[in-house]
């Protein structure tokens, strides 16, 4: 207020000295003290309401700016929102994840002679991986809804010595179908047995069970359709009926037959539901029909000459999967307890070709069937948040197989060294650590007994990545 | 393979022939949207929540049960924001039910309403389990309640038209109350406001960000990563320098952590409800909140 009372002074001082020199008389001086006064005051309102007015304009300025302020947060926050939804045309990429894995396999029995003893086998896809340091198949998925009638899915494995590329599953599925029906196009993990239809990589153990090895080849993906419908009640039960080309074991040959219609059928149940707070279960039961032609297998005839025979006819696989998982009121976080165990029963007759390539005695043909069956049960305890120990134990029952080649003394039982009765069984134990959802480290100790006189110690390091979008994994 | 084809089509004859259900069918993902649906849904809506305070909505099993609730339900509310991710999206693929799936009138994703806190600048799964969309634990600032419910209302008259009448008046009825209630929370945690906390997980960004308080660290070392001995050990050195007044933990954390740190920096350890029936006196949506600031208030100095 000085610093203005001052300036007045000085513009009001500069407005009247000139006057003032031109002032000759006392009434000139007086009129131009009253001018001066009459200026001054002039002046000071003036300046007054300028003051007044600046006051009230910094006022609404730093109400304005906290306004500003205010709705700069706001727009920043929508401006993130905003930014955090792609605009390209890269928004409708789908979702995309990458598994990797890597072994390191110490194994005392060599695993390229690696056999099921008593069953027919599928040889390499069900061996150990080599011994020492390997790396895993790779798997790239990639996931999205198609429109609000279709989602599809492409997994395919990358493997890392022929460099080949499988599509493991590529299906699409229905979203949009009333009444609980769902229907699945394309090749996809047949819904045969519970572990079947899990991702090798979610699997609680690094290799898949025995009888998951003789009946199923390890895993069944087959190319067809699926109709699966959910029952409208509260406990779970859901009905499938897969019809599909035959493609692989147990069906044949490799890449399935030559025919129209279809060479594979597959029905399945699922019953589950919660038991108290804590437990939930689920049990199933599927019957898979194929009918191989030309399925081949190698085996050492009496002469120690590897030959390759065949199997033409038919094959029905029954399984029976029960799974039960323990969390305390179903928080998983801590600590979680899974059952699971699944067995199998399967009929195969037709007729069996020795030496198809006539490579020892000559190619013969002749009556087979058998009626073979196995199973296992494995535990998984997580004892602490990101620590799980886990026991597994196979067995395999050969059952009866009658061969009308050895019957009729055409040939003998030594011709067919891997048709001979033995009861495989193997006993897994492992231990894995899971820092964050995305990583996995198992340590897994086997004693592997499926030949006669050559029990295989196996040990396994192996470590199960993902990167990219979150995995949702299946009950 | 007949005799099947017949079953099946005579099993969804059958299910199609069953009388249609009263009340409109709701599965909430988590229960403070099941408490929603219950008040702004009263007798005519049936509700189902798939998780209980003492699970963590980010680890549930796509579990048979819930694809069998999910199967016959006519509206499903989840927070979203990837926070349903590991088990969502399954039920929803599995459930043969077209009325629910994304984009549908059935299918409510609570955190599209709102806006969301803590949209990470970076997305790096280096940075722990973060949600590209932001933090999605939004149903602790009370505010949100009365934005969702308003789509819940809205949702509810489309699905029901017969009772529209119904879930308007409700909806009136239950935003009148909660505006009542908004205004004496505002009074109440006038008093935490400033206040530092230490939190479990960042579940309480919301409330935080409500009441004014400050969060003055965290339990787990990076969002989703259980507590390390590390990460106490630096917490409770942190606590030296910059004290927060309470640590706070939900039911459904182990308090384990929480009292290793509440012991070493004397500050005590409270358990805070987090959803509906976390606490006895967290009953419904209004206890929630008043139990939450009624034990933060015990804390404030």
């Amino acid at each position: 207020m000085v610093s203005v009372n001052v300036t007045a002074l000085a513009v009001a001082a500069a407005l009247g000295i000139p006057q003032a020199a031109h002032a000759a008389t006392e009434d000139d001086l007086k009129e131009l003290r009253e001018q001066v006064r009459q200026l001054k005051e002039v002046y000071e309102q003036r300046i007054g309401s300028l003051e007044k007015r600046l006051q009230q304009t910094e006022q609404s300025a730093g109400k304005a700016e906290a306004a500003a302020s205010k709705a700069e947060t706001t727009a920043n926050q929508a401006a993130v929102q905003a930014s955090s939804r792609p605009t390209s045309e890269s928004a409708f990429n789908p979702g995309v994840s990458v598994i990797m894995n890597g072994i390191y396999a110490n194994l005392s029995q060599d695993p390229a002679k690696f056999r099921i003893n008593g069953f027919v086998p599928t040889l390499d896809e069900v061996a150990p991986p080599v011994r020492g340091l390997s790396l895993g198949e790779s798997e790239l998925a990639l996931a999205s809804n198609i429109d609000h009638n279709f989602r599809g899915t492409l997994i395919a494995s990358i493997s890392p010595d022929n460099s080949s590329i499988d599509i493991e599953e590529g299906y699409i599925q229905t979203l949009s179908l009333p009444s609980g029906f769902t229907i699945k196009a394309g090749r996809f993990f047949s819904g045969i047995g519970y572990l079947n239809q899990v991702h090798a990589h979610a699997w609680d153990f690094a290799d898949a069970p025995l009888a998951n090895k003789v009946f199923l080849g390890n895993q069944l993906n087959e190319d067809g359709v699926q109709f699966k419908w959910v029952a409208p009640t509260q406990l779970y039960f859901d009905l499938g009926l897969e019809a599909g080309r035959g493609r692989k074991f147990p069906g044949g040959p490799d890449g399935g037959r030559n025919k129209n219609g279809f060479g594979s059928g597959n029905l399945f149940a699922h019953l589950g539901g919660d038991l108290g707070a804590s437990i939930a279960w689920q049990t199933g039961l599927s019957y898979l029909s194929t009918s191989p032609q030309d399925r081949t297998f190698a085996d050492l005839d009496s002469t120690g000459t590897s030959v390759t025979n065949s199997i033409t006819g038919k094959s029905r696989l029954w399984a029976l999967d029960g799974v039960l998982k323990w969390a305390p009121n179903q928080n998983s976080t801590y600590t979680n307890f899974k059952l699971q165990g699944e067995y199998f029963r399967r009929r195969e007759d037709g007729v069996l070709t020795y030496d198809t390539m006539a490579q020892s005695f000559g190619t013969q043909v002749g009556g087979y069937a058998s009626a073979q069956s196995g199973w296992y049960l494995q535990g998984v305890y997580q004892f602490a948040p990101t620590w799980r120990v886990g026991l597994r134990y196979d067995r395999l029952n050969s059952g009866t197989t009658s061969n009308a080649l050895v019957n009729s003394g055409a040939l003998t039982a030594a011709d067919f060294p891997i048709l001979a009765g033995y009861d495989p069984h193997r006993s897994t134990a492992m231990i894995d650590w899971s820092a964050s959802e995305f990583s996995r480290l198992r340590l897994q100790f086997a004693r592997d007994y499926s030949q006669p006189g050559a029990t295989d110690n196996q040990i396994f390091l192996q470590y199960i990545m993902s990167l990219g979008a979150h995995g949702a994994h299946k009950f | 393979m007949k005799t099947i084809l017949k079953f099946l089509v005579a099993s969804a004859i059958a299910a199609a022939a069953l009388p249609a259900a009263a009340a409109l069918n709701v599965f909430a993902c988590e229960p403070e949207w099941g408490a929603l649906a219950q008040e702004l849904g009263g007798d005519k809506v049936s509700v189902f929540n798939a998780t209980t305070s003492l699970q963590d909505p980010h680890r549930i099993e796509a579990r048979p049960s819930l694809i069998a609730r999910i199967r016959s339900a006519d509206l499903v509310i989840c927070s979203g924001s990837e926070l349903e991710i590991g088990w969502l999206p399954l039920l929803l693929t599995q459930s043969g039910n077209p009325k629910i799936q994304p984009g549908e009138i059935g299918n409510l994703e609570a955190s599209q309403f709102v806006v969301r806190l803590e949209i990470p600048k970076v997305i790096d799964r280096a940075l722990g389990d973060i949600h590209p969309s932001g933090n999605p634990h939004i149903h602790l600032d009370p505010r949100n309640i009365a934005k969702v419910g308003e789509v819940v209302s809205e949702r509810l008259a489309r699905l029901d038209p017969a009772n529209a009448g119904v879930y308007q008046a409700r909806a009136t009825s239950f935003q009148q109350r909660w505006q009542a209630a908004m205004q004496r929370w505002e009074q109440e945690a006038s008093r935490l406001k400033g206040m530092p906390i230490v939190v479990y997980h960042k579940d309480m960004s919301y409330f935080i960000n409500w009441a004014a308080m400050r969060e003055a660290g965290s339990l787990e070392p990076k969002p989703g990563l259980q507590p390390t001995p590390v990460h106490l050990a630096e917490l409770v050195e942190h606590m030296k320098r910059d004290p927060a007044k309470a640590v706070v933990y939900s039911s459904y954390n182990s308090p384990g952590a929480a009292e290793f740190l509440s012991q070493r920096a004397n500050i005590p350890a409270v358990q805070l409800p987090f959803t509906v029936g976390g606490t006895d006196k967290a009953k419904d949506l209004f206890g929630l909140f008043d139990d939450t600031i009624a034990r933060l208030l015990t804390v404030a100095k």
